[in-house]
């Protein structure tokens, strides 16, 4: 087998109270399938601890999914942690349930795409593939 | 950090232990950047304090559980504990899901801690390419006790022996019959055999079975200096986690007293060093000589040339180029 050279690292957390796994454990499998590493840190994170482990684990994307309605608390409070960790090349991504003007604001605080529930697997895909090739090599 | 931060830049941070610039430059590795080489022979000076330690076992046997609780424990000490865990690739699509922090979590805020996933990315024997590389650039970045997990299920897993100075095995209660699915090779590579999850009561079973198997002879490895033990833990109820610590760090002494680590850091050093000798030949045989290759495999599928011949020649034509 040749070295993968470029293989995309994404971490995925789920911040926050609510206790469904199973839609971001598809999503896991979908970017495996492409070929991607993912690192699953399992339910109930704190942004602190899953900004320290997105910079440990040195990914290219951070997925925090949020279906409590906490998002307009929690992605800031990351945002900001990755600037204390100097790690703003890791992309935040969004996933959940949230009303569009909602999106339109953590967009506008530094969150890189919002992916809402019903996105499909392969669209999940794409956006991922396409913020890395868009934010380049770090 | 900016982007594209030159990776010889990252060598001072990496020493002044910041997670950042370590995390940043096993990633360069994994991705077999060669702008990071000259950081890494810097990196590779610097090395040489840690104790590594591989944990190995069959999946599921509790590994992941048993690090958090022995990270906690060795935390006390004041020591920097660095966690690697290692897990295969999908063959299929060469991605992986990696699951082992999910029982670490609180570690990832203690700033002594620092824990990395790593997929195998295609490669044999249990580890990483990138494996050693990344445990350099924590023992340079001063951590104290590099932890490696790999699921290890037979003889070709066992990798983890040449890139360890000292080897933990784990076998668990309830994993079917389990201590008999445990291949010889791995039974032998251990250094401390710990019977995990002892909270359950079919683990006495289990700590029986081991026991008898290693009077059978499979103690037979190992410097005479270091009695092989066998540990009870419990993740679950805390215990036997203290008993664990202090055996691997008896064990470091025993290395060390006994002269016996130099032994191994040369057996570490020959074994990256072919290692990745193979490695480059390999990605050179694959980038560079496509056309080379797939022409000698005609040649051989026709039976003008016998593989080793073809060999021969696809060695030659290497030499030839730059
Ligand atoms: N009863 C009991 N269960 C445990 C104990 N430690 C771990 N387990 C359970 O065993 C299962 C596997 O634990 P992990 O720590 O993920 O095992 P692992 O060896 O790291 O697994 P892989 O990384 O998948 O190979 C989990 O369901 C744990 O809850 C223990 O001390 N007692
Ligand atoms: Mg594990």
């Amino acid at each position: 087998m040749t070295v993968p050279s470029n293989v995309i690292r994404v971490l995925i957390a789920k911040v926050g109270l609510d206790g469904h796994d199973r839609g971001v454990k598809i999503v896991a499998r979908c970017l495996r399938d492409a070929g991607m590493d993912v690192i699953y840190t399992g339910l109930h994170r704190t942004p602190e601890e899953v900004v320290a482990a997105a910079v440990q684990e040195d990914v290219d994307i951070l997925g925090i999914s949020i279906l409590s309605g906490a998002h307009m608390t929690v992605f800031p409070k990351v945002i900001d942690l990755l600037k204390q960790h100097e790690a703003e090349d890791i992309l935040l991504v969004g996933g959940g349930v949230m009303p569009d003007e909602d999106v339109g604001a953590l967009k506008e605080i530094g969150v890189a795409e919002v992916l809402l529930q019903d996105t499909p697997p392969q669209a999940i895909v794409d956006a991922v593939r396409r913020l890395v090739e868009a934010r380049g090599p770090r | 950090m900016p982007a594209a931060v030159s990776s010889l830049d990252l060598v001072e941070p990496v020493l002044a232990g910041k997670p950042r610039a370590i995390a940043r430059l096993i990633s360069r590795v994994e991705a077999g950047e060669a702008e990071c080489r000259p950081a890494l022979e810097q990196i590779y000076r610097r090395t040489g304090g840690a104790h590594v330690v591989g944990v190995t076992g069959v999946a599921g046997s509790g590994k992941s559980t048993l690090l958090d609780q022995l990270v906690l424990e060795a935390r006390k000490s004041e020591r920097k504990i660095a966690v690697i865990a290692v897990d295969p690739s999908s063959p299929f699509s060469g991605g992986s899901i990696l699951g082992d922090r999910i029982r670490m979590n609180e570690l990832s805020l203690d700033p002594g801690v620092f824990i990395r996933s790593m997929a195998t990315r295609g490669a044999m024997g249990g580890l990483a390419r990138a494996t050693h590389e990344a445990v350099d650039l924590l023992d340079a970045g001063g951590f104290d006790l590099i932890l490696i997990e790999t699921v290890g299920v037979g003889q070709d897993e066992i990798d983890i022996v040449r890139a360890a100075h000292t080897i933990v095995v784990i076998s668990a209660p309830g994993l079917g019959d389990d201590i008999q699915t445990i291949k010889a090779g791995v039974m032998e590579i251990a250094d401390i055999h710990v019977v995990s999850k002892c909270d359950r009561p079919d683990a006495n079973k289990t700590l029986k079975e081991l026991k008898s198997m290693l009077t059978l002879g499979f103690a037979l490895r190992g410097e005479s200096a270091w009695q092989i033990p066998v540990l009870a833990t419990s993740s679950a109820k805390r215990e036997g986690i203290g008993e664990l610590l202090a055996a691997i760090d008896r064990h470091r002494r025993t290395l060390d007293d006994s002269g016996e680590m130099e032994g191994r850091r040369r057996v570490i050093a020959r074994t990256r060093m072919l290692k990745t000798a193979e490695n480059i030949l390999h990605d050179r045989f694959e980038k560079q000589h496509d056309g080379k290759v797939s022409s000698l495999i005609e040649r051989v599928v026709t039976r003008e040339l016998n593989p080793h011949t073809a060999a021969t020649e696809l060695i030659a034509a290497l030499k030839s180029e730059p």
